[in-house]
């Protein structure tokens, strides 16, 4: 791997999102207008927003980067500009990580301006330091960078890749403990929830939200999303062939 | 990739007219080489040597296994059996990925970037670095640009421009950094007569002025007479591997075009 081919990967990934405000305008602001939908939803009942909206800190940055690296990925798959990369001197760690930093980038932003909005304009009740939440959603931003680039490999359109959002995030959406504490699920379902990484990103928040110091459990939630992230990153850049059939 | 034995390959070639001496090794160097797409073989143990510093076209009609043959060249084709050498090194290996300019039958440019981002991200890939290399980078960037003609379009998005244009993008590409074998996939496709002619003068000029080697698909017969020597493809096999010349003279035929039916024709018969 080079540090500068890695830095040049995620500058030009930057420019491209650049000549496309747009998207770089959906990415921000939908989390925003979310939470505030949020908000206003449980008016009545701010400590079941204290809760939910902790978690969708961490789970919008999942998401969006999930959708905007499978379509980014596949689109380099496409239209040959990744077969002409691999025939170049290019690692294939400088090109995930180029775009885990890029993307990475953009996490930051967003989730600061959805922390920042949740905690001071929405009066959400957090124990803990806002910098824990930080580090939880990027940490979640990475992991669905990860998840996008691993499973663009196995959509050949736009559409399927699309189709994989559902697929792939909604169950663990369900299964998370966003609606229901983990332990009231039936057994099966807790289980497999244990084996779900979104389910440690909702958990490491939630310990943000009630302690005000750093625990035990915080520790390793974090650690658990990011080794699937790093764990899905090394399964991604195997699906990256320098030699296709 | 396996060594199998080489059977025999190509109707042989006739005598030779005079042409400057063939240089020593050959930038390209295949033997019984065999690839397969899914179950169906593209190519069928070819064995042929590209000259250095020389333009070789190879031609066929579409669906012949150019593109295939270009990708094993490149190192990109999974699946290759024989031996295949790219500058006295098996194809594919790390060493060549900085020594081949590859275009693609697509453009492959990223559409949401200007001509000169492009440019300036593979730049950037195929000799990272800051101070005075960026400062060659840039002044390479800006030769590539002018060579295939877009200078004034350096600033316009890729998505903008006609087919044509992003296809000079494309090359231009694999202009950067003076590589030492071109493999240029059918690069003058929907161009028109005068950028075709352009293109095929600048490919003359980097052959004869950097010694590079160029190896250039096309399906458009009459591109064949510019060529030093030609590789005729037909359904995975080579029908012939000989100079423009020395090929209308042994088929007593008028145009290339003519000696790739003539050839045809009595492959057919056999």
């Amino acid at each position: 791997m080079n540090t500068n081919r890695t830095l040049s990967t995620a500058a030009r990934v930057l420019r491209q999102l650049r000549h496309d405000p747009r998207s770089i305008a959906l990415m921000i602001l939908v989390p925003c207008v979310m939470l505030l939908l949020l908000r206003y939803v449980f008016d009545g009942s701010p400590q079941t927003f204290d809760s939910i909206g902790a978690s969708l800190l961490g789970i919008f940055p999942l998401i969006t980067m999930f959708l905007v690296t499978s379509i980014a990925t596949l689109r380099e798959r496409t239209s040959g500009t990744l077969e002409r990369l691999l025939a170049m001197p290019l690692a294939k760690g400088d090109l995930i990580a180029g775009y885990a930093l890029a993307f990475g980038a953009l996490a930051v932003i967003q989730s600061a301006l959805a922390t920042g909005l949740a905690l001071w304009a929405l009066g959400l009740d957090v124990t803990g330091s806002a910098w824990l939440l930080l580090l939880v959603a990027l940490l979640d931003a990475l992991l669905g960078t990860a998840l996008g680039l691993f499973v663009s490999a196995f959509a050949a359109s736009e559409f399927q890749a699309v189709q994989f959002m559902p697929a792939v995030i909604f169950p663990q959406l369900l299964l998370c403990g966003l609606f229901t504490p983990r332990d009231n699920m039936q057994p099966v379902l807790e289980a497999i929830s244990n084996g779900l990484p979104m389910s440690y990103a909702v958990d490491g928040m939630n310990e943000v939200v009630r302690h005000p110091d750093i625990t035990g459990d915080f520790v390793r939630d974090a650690a658990i999303v990011a080794a699937c992230a790093l764990l899905v990153l090394a399964l991604g850049a195997a699906t990256l062939r320098r030699r296709t059939p | 990739m396996m060594n199998i034995q080489p059977p025999p390959q190509t109707p042989a070639p006739t005598s030779q007219p005079p042409e400057p001496p063939p240089p020593p090794t050959p930038a390209i160097q295949a033997t019984s080489l065999t690839t397969t797409r899914g179950t169906r073989k593209v190519l069928h143990n070819l064995t042929f040597t590209v000259p250095q510093g020389q333009i070789t076209g190879l031609l066929g009609p579409s669906g012949c296994g150019k593109s295939t043959l270009m990708r094993a060249i490149v190192g990109t084709q999974a699946r290759v059996t024989g031996t295949l050498n790219v500058l006295n090194h098996p194809a594919g290996t790390p060493a060549l990925r900085s020594r081949i300019g590859y275009v693609t039958q697509d453009p492959s440019v990223y559409d949401d970037l200007t001509v000169r981002q492009n440019l300036e991200y593979f730049a950037a890939i195929l000799s990272p670095g800051h101070g005075e290399t960026a400062t060659r980078r840039q002044e390479d960037v800006t030769r590539a640009i002018a060579e295939v003609d877009l200078t004034t379009h350096a600033d316009a998005l890729a998505a903008n421009l006609s087919g044509g244009q992003r296809n000079r993008v494309s090359l231009a590409v694999a202009l950067l950094g003076t590589p030492e074998l071109l493999v240029l996939d059918e690069p003058t496709v929907g161009l028109d007569p005068v950028l075709r002619r352009d293109l095929w003068d600048l490919f003359h000029t980097i052959a004869a002025n950097r010694g590079t080697t160029i190896l250039v698909s096309s399906h458009v017969m009459d591109e064949a007479e510019r060529c030093h020597r030609l590789l005729l493809m037909r359904e995975g096999e080579i029908l012939a591997d000989d100079t423009p010349e020395s090929l209308r003279t042994s088929t007593a035929t008028p145009t290339v075009e003519a000696a790739f039916l003539h050839l045809v024709d009595k492959a057919n018969a056999t």
